[in-house]
C-alpha cells in the first residue's frame, strides 16, 4: 500500500513536470499559434543550467557553482528565455515554418552541445550529484517522493495561475486577437513581432523551469532525456489536452503521461527482455498514429472546446469540411 | 588542410540537395514543411535493402559491375524502392497530408507530418531494429586523382548519377507542361486551378519526384555510409537548411544548398572535429534567416 502511493506520488511528480512543459507550449501554440518543435531543446537548456549553477564544484568540468536551488531554478528560466526570444527574433518575422524548423535545429544543436562540449555539459555522461530539494529525506523514500510533489504541485499551480492571468490580461487579449486576426491587431497598433517574441520567451522559460525540476527531482542528467521523443511526448499531451486550454494542458499531461506509463509496464509485463526495445518503438508508432488521427478528427483537441471565430468569406470552405468529419 | 574535404563534401552535398529538392517542392506546391521527408529517406532505403535481399535469394550470389561495389540487383532494387516510396508517400497524403492541408492553418500539417515521422521511424526501429546494416561490406580502395583528392569508383559512379537526376527534374520542371503546371501552382494556386490545371495530378507528381529522389539520396548514404532507421531523420536539418539556403521553389538553388552545406559541413569535419558536424546546417540556416531570409534563387513570398 506504502508502495502504491509512492509510486503515485512518483507519477504524478513527473506527470505535473510534464504539464509544466505543456503550460509553456501552450502559451507558445496554444494562445500565441507559433510552432515550436524543439522544445526538448529548451527543456534541456533550463536542465543544464540549473545544474551548472546548483552542483558542487566538479575539476572535470565549468563550475559547479554550489548555489541554492531557487538559484538554478531562476538562473534556468533566465537562460531558457533568452534563448527562446533570440530564436523569435531571428525567425517570427517570417513564415510560421521557418520558425518550426529554426526550432527543430535549436533542438539539434543543444543535444550537441549536451553531447560533445565536456568541460560544460559533462558530455554523454552527462551531470550527477544534482542537489535534491528534501535530500535528506531520501532514506524514505515515501516522505521523498510526497515532499516533492508537493514542491512540483506548488510549481505548477503558481505557473497556472500565473498563465490564466496572462491569458485574461490585456497581453493575453492582444495575443489572441493576434492570432485570430492579425491584421485587424496590427491596425490597431499592436506590434505583432513584439507580443510574439514575448509569448515566445515566457513559454520558453516555464520549459527551462520544467526541465530544472526534473534535473532536480531526479538528481541526474544526460543528452539522451532530451530527444525529440520528449517534444513529441509534450505536443501529444497538448493536442489530446486541446490546445488553448490551460486546464486542458495539465489534464493532457496527466492522461498521456498515464497512457504512456502504462503501456510501457504492460509492454515490459508482456514481452521478453530482448524484444523490449521494439515493442517500446511499436508504443512511440501507437503514439504517432494517436497525434495523426486527433488532428484528422478533432483538430482542437479532445477536451479542447474552444469555437473558433469563422471569418466570413475566408474560412468557410474550412469549416464545411469540419462540420463534414 | 587537405582537398579531400571537396569529395567529401560534393557527396554529402549530393545526398543533402537530392533530399531537398523534395522538400522545396513539397514546401511551395504543397505549402507545408514536410518533418516526414528524412523517414521518406529512410524507407526508400531499406525497401531497396529488402529487395536486394530477395534477389539475392532468387537468383544467388550476383557479382558486382566491374569497379563498383555493387552490381544490377542494387540498380534494379533502386528502381523498385524508388517506387515504392512514392507509392508510400501518395498513401500518406491521402490519408494524411491531403486532408490537413484543407485545415485553416497551414501549421497543423507540419504537426501531422511531425507525428507521421515519428510514427513511420519507430515502425522502421521496430521491423529492422535499430542496428545499422549495409548493402556491402566490401572494401574499395580509393584511386588518387591529384591534388592529395583519393576517389572510390562507388563515389563516383553517384556523382554521375547525381548530375544525371538533377539534370532530369531540371528539364522536366521546366520543360514539360507537367512542369508549367507545377510552377503555376506553386506561384499561384487560385489562378492555376482557373487556368484548369488539374490540381490533384500535380500534386501527384509533386510528391513522386520528392519520394524517389528521397529514395536515391537514402540508397547513396547506405552504399557510402550505412543504413539506419535514423538516417534520415538525421539528414532532415541539412535538407531543410538547403532549400531555404537555396530558396524555396527552387530546385538549382535546392541542389546549390545542398552542396555548399555538404562543402561547409566536410570543410568543418577537418577544421573543428566530425562531432560538431550538424552545427553546420544550423549555423547556415541561421545566417540565411538573418540576412536573405529568400534564399539564394528565392522570390518574395506571395
Amino acid at each position: 500500500m506504502i508502495d502504491l502511493v509512492g509510486y503515485g506520488a512518483f507519477f504524478l511528480t513527473t506527470a505535473l513536470i510534464f504539464s509544466l512543459v505543456t503550460l509553456g507550449l501552450n502559451l507558445q501554440w496554444g494562445l500565441t499559434g507559433l510552432f515550436n518543435v524543439g522544445l526538448a531543446g529548451f527543456v534541456a537548456i533550463g536542465a543544464y543550467t540549473s545544474a551548472l549553477l546548483t552542483t558542487p564544484d566538479d575539476p572535470a568540468r565549468l563550475g559547479g557553482f554550489g548555489l541554492p536551488i531557487l538559484i538554478g531554478w531562476l538562473g534556468a528560466m533566465f537562460v531558457g528565455g533568452v534563448a527562446a526570444a533570440l530564436t523569435g527574433i531571428a525567425t517570427l518575422r517570417l513564415r510560421s515554418d521557418y520558425l518550426a524548423i529554426t526550432t527543430f535545429g535549436v533542438a539539434v544543436v543543444v543535444q550537441l552541445v549536451a553531447l560533445n562540449a565536456q568541460k560544460l555539459t559533462g558530455g554523454p555522461f552527462g551531470i550527477g550529484f544534482i542537489p535534491r530539494p528534501f535530500g535528506g529525506l531520501a532514506e524514505t523514500p515515501l516522505l521523498f517522493n510526497l515532499s516533492n510533489l508537493a514542491i512540483v504541485s506548488a510549481v505548477t499551480l503558481a505557473a497556472y495561475l500565473a498563465l490564466e492571468h496572462l491569458t485574461r490580461s490585456p497581453w493575453g487579449r492582444v495575443l489572441k486577437a493576434l492570432r485570430e486576426d492579425e491584421r485587424a491587431a496590427i491596425s490597431l497598433g499592436k506590434s505583432a513581432r513584439f507580443y510574439r517574441v514575448q509569448a515566445f520567451a515566457v513559454g520558453g522559460a516555464i520549459m527551462a523551469l520544467a526541465g530544472a525540476l526534473q534535473a532536480h527531482f531526479i538528481g541526474f542528467i544526460a543528452p539522451d532525456n532530451y530527444l525529440s521523443i520528449l517534444t513529441f511526448q509534450v505536443w501529444v499531451m497538448l493536442i489530446v489536452g486541446g490546445s488553448g486550454s490551460n486546464a486542458g494542458a495539465i489534464a493532457g499531461s496527466v492522461l498521456v503521461w498515464a497512457i504512456w506509463a502504462g503501456s510501457g509496464a504492460l509492454t515490459s509485463v508482456l514481452f521478453a527482455p530482448e524484444q523490449q526495445a521494439r515493442a517500446a518503438s511499436l508504443q512511440i508508432v501507437a503514439i504517432g498514429v494517436m497525434l495523426c488521427v486527433i488532428l484528422l478528427v478533432r483538430p482542437n483537441g479532445i477536451f479542447g472546446e474552444r469555437p473558433r471565430r469563422v471569418r466570413f468569406g475566408k474560412r468557410t470552405k474550412a469549416t464545411a469540411s469540419e462540420s463534414g468529419s | 588542410m587537405s582537398l579531400q574535404f571537396v569529395v567529401d563534401g560534393l557527396l554529402t552535398g549530393s545526398m543533402i540537395g537530392l533530399g531537398a529538392i523534395g522538400v522545396t517542392l513539397t514546401y511551395s506546391i504543397l505549402r507545408f514543411s514536410n518533418f516526414a521527408h528524412g523517414d521518406f529517406m529512410a524507407w526508400g532505403t531499406y525497401a531497396t535493402l529488402a529487395v536486394v535481399g530477395a534477389i539475392a535469394a532468387m537468383f544467388g550470389k550476383v557479382a558486382p559491375i566491374a569497379p563498383l561495389s555493387f552490381g544490377w540487383p542494387l540498380i534494379v532494387a533502386l528502381v523498385v524502392g524508388a517506387a515504392f516510396t512514392a507509392l508510400l508517400a501518395l498513401l500518406l497524403d491521402k490519408v494524411l497530408f491531403s486532408r490537413l492541408r484543407k485545415q485553416e492553418q497551414a501549421i497543423i500539417a507540419v504537426m501531422g507530418s511531425f507525428g507521421a515521422s515519428m510514427a513511420l521511424r519507430s515502425l522502421l526501429e521496430f521491423i529492422f531494429t535499430s542496428r545499422p546494416t549495409y548493402f556491402s561490406r566490401a572494401i574499395q580502395i580509393a584511386m588518387p586523382v591529384g591534388f592529395g583528392i583519393r576517389i572510390t569508383p562507388d563515389q563516383i559512379a553517384l556523382l554521375i548519377l547525381t548530375a544525371a537526376l538533377v539534370l532530369g527534374v531540371h528539364v522536366l520542371t521546366t520543360r514539360t507542361q507537367t512542369g508549367r503546371s507545377m510552377q503555376a501552382m506553386s506561384q499561384n494556386p487560385a489562378l492555376a486551378r482557373i487556368a484548369g490545371i488539374d490540381v490533384a495530378s500535380v500534386v501527384r507528381v509533386t510528391w513522386v519526384i520528392g519520394a524517389a529522389l528521397a529514395c536515391v539520396a537514402g540508397v547513396m548514404i547506405g552504399v557510402l555510409v550505412q543504413i539506419r532507421p535514423l538516417m534520415g531523420f538525421d539528414m532532415l536539418l541539412p535538407m531543410f537548411a538547403a532549400a531555404i539556403l537555396g530558396g524555396i521553389g527552387s530546385i538549382p538553388g535546392a541542389v546549390l544548398g545542398g552542396l555548399i552545406i555538404g562543402l561547409a559541413e566536410a570543410g568543418a569535419v577537418q577544421l573543428i572535429g566530425a562531432e560538431w558536424r550538424a552545427a553546420v546546417s544550423f549555423v547556415t540556416l541561421m545566417a540565411v534567416l538573418v540576412v536573405r531570409p529568400i534564399g539564394l534563387f528565392g522570390v518574395r513570398e506571395r
